[in-house]
């Protein structure tokens, strides 16, 4: 392989220069490498997003009172109770009606008549580290403050979790299909040129050159060209993804497509591995039609 | 040096060739003959390990070509020039660096050698046209660097298929001289030709053996040759 890779100008002349297939591998790179950085900034993204929302939610609580007006300020104050004597639960607090309003504003607008609608009282709860025994604290409420709803959040933060999970997957999946179809395209190139330079290599044959010496040449050139084509194309996918509006709260999700840490290390690495793929496909194809040719 | 021993070759169902036994001794010069179509290129092709014998044995410096790898074979043709019948160049590529391919592909400095190679030029004439692409070179001058390219990397035996077949009278005899002075030099040569003049011209220079292909068996020629 260290002989293979070796730059060696001499040999690489052999191989007739340019033409069409030089031009597809040159492009075929390029377009993977810029889907590759893209494929790799959203599985970046799902992976933080998935962090954010587990880390977030995990550590919260609400507990909901819909109890008739006359016994919601005392059931909420047994529950407030209960809470607070629960081990793992950090903080227990009773939302305000301004709160309320905060929280259906979005929907309903700011100046919503809340104190007139017979809204259940919100109660926020904040988890320790350790976190809390929820089916106790269930029981205990339902002897306490039988008008009271625990949400420990379970039942919808795991869907989005999984599935951004499920997204940060699927950016690794589109990665090596990205791969493989390079390593298709770059084969089907390879598998041109030699046969296209059929007459080269009877020649090379006629003269002495082993198949390791005549494969080299086209090994090398293919691999060089994927290379540059996946460098251009992985300099020009990170400059669009500088070029995607910066995140707000409106759009975070779609727009939160930045690199951060590994995602770095894994785009740096798009065009050697492009380049690697290219040498492993040519010089498969290398051997196939060498061996045919023979 | 080429030894053949009940060599067969068999094409696209038919027997092309049959019975062929040979042994080509080193510093001969032999002359193989026989009408268009009998089978010579396929004789030097087995010769030098292009092809396959579909029965029979084919050795080459006392090895049977039947065991011999890819690499083998491509080692083997070191030791032995070929100047093929349409030549075959690298046509991308100037004169001089398609006469150094051998020394290229064998992993030598071709800057090491590079007087050998210039004289090597002047030998056969080329040296004005060094630097000029294959395509640009007359079919003389193209078939005398195949013979450059045949014997740079100083081979112990060289073949020739029909190397006067596209160049007029004078041009061939100078080609023939160099295959002479090759054979003075202690090279074993074989040239396939139909050229009954050239083997006469060659009969006149230097110890010749005429070999025919009639009828798919090879036979030595007679005397009117």
């Amino acid at each position: 392989m260290a002989k293979m890779l070796q730059f060696d100008e001499k040999a690489d002349r052999v191989v007739p220069p340019t033409g069409f297939t030089a031009r597809l591998t040159v492009f075929s790179a390029f377009a993977m490498a810029f889907l590759a950085v893209f494929a790799l900034a959203l599985s970046s993204a799902a992976g933080r997003v998935a962090d954010r929302w587990g880390d977030e939610l995990a550590q919260s609580s609400t507990l909901r009172i819909s109890a008739p007006a006359g016994e919601a300020a005392t059931q909420t104050e047994a529950a407030l109770r209960v809470l607070r004597t629960t081990p793992g639960i950090e903080e227990a607090r009773a939302l305000s009606l301004d709160q309320q309003r905060a929280l259906l504003s979005p929907w309903f607008g700011a100046t919503l008549p809340v104190e007139d609608l017979p809204l259940p009282q919100l109660i926020d709860i904040t988890e320790s580290d350790e976190g809390y025994d929820a089916a106790g604290l269930r029981l205990r409420l339902s002897a306490e403050a039988p008008a009271a709803v625990l949400d420990d959040h379970a039942r919808w933060r795991r869907p989005l979790i999984d599935a951004a999970a499920r997204l940060r997957l699927l950016g690794w999946a589109s990665t090596l299909l990205i791969a493989l179809a390079t390593a298709a395209m770059v084969t089907l190139a390879a598998n041109a040129a030699l046969a296209a330079n059929a007459q080269v290599i009877a020649v090379l044959r006629l003269v002495g050159a082993k198949d390791t010496y005549i494969a080299s040449a086209f090994v090398r050139r293919f691999a060089l060209r994927a290379l540059t084509g996946a460098a251009f194309g992985t300099f020009f996918g990170i400059a669009s993804l500088f070029l995607i509006p910066a995140q707000d709260d409106a759009t975070g999700f779609l727009t939160d497509l930045r690199l951060q840490g590994w995602g770095w290390v894994w785009v740096m690495l798009i065009p050697p591995l492009s380049g690697l793929v290219a040498f492993i496909a040519t010089q498969y194809a290398a051997r196939r039609v060498l061996g045919e040719l023979a | 040096m080429i030894e053949l021993e009940n060599v067969a070759y068999s094409y696209g169902g038919g027997e092309l060739l049959t019975d062929m036994t040979l042994s080509v001794p080193p510093g001969s010069f032999h002359f193989l003959t026989g009408p268009s179509g009998s089978g010579k290129t396929t004789f030097l092709k087995l010769c030098y390990g292009a092809l396959q014998a579909t029965s029979g044995h084919v050795r080459l410096f006392d090895r049977d070509v039947r065991g011999l790898s890819r690499d083998d074979v491509a080692l083997m043709r070191r030791k032995i020039g070929v100047v093929h019948q349409d030549c075959q160049f690298l046509d991308h590529l100037p004169v001089t660096e398609n006469v150094a391919l051998p020394l290229a592909v064998s992993g030598q400095d071709v800057a090491d050698n590079e007087a050998d190679l210039k004289e090597l030029m002047a030998w056969v004439g080329l040296t004005a046209r060094a630097d000029a692409v294959p395509p640009e070179l007359s079919g003389g001058e193209r078939q005398r660097a195949a013979l450059a390219r045949a014997v740079i990397m100083s081979p112990d035996v060289i073949l020739a298929d029909e190397p006067t077949g596209n160049i007029d009278w004078d041009m061939s005899q100078r080609l023939l001289m160099l295959l002479v002075e090759l054979n003075r030099m202690g090279k074993t040569v074989l040239v396939a030709t139909h050229d009954l003049g050239l083997i006469r011209a060659a009969k006149a220079q230097v110890q010749t053996r005429v070999l025919r292909i009639s009828n798919r068996r090879l036979q030595v020629a007679g005397a009117d040759l």
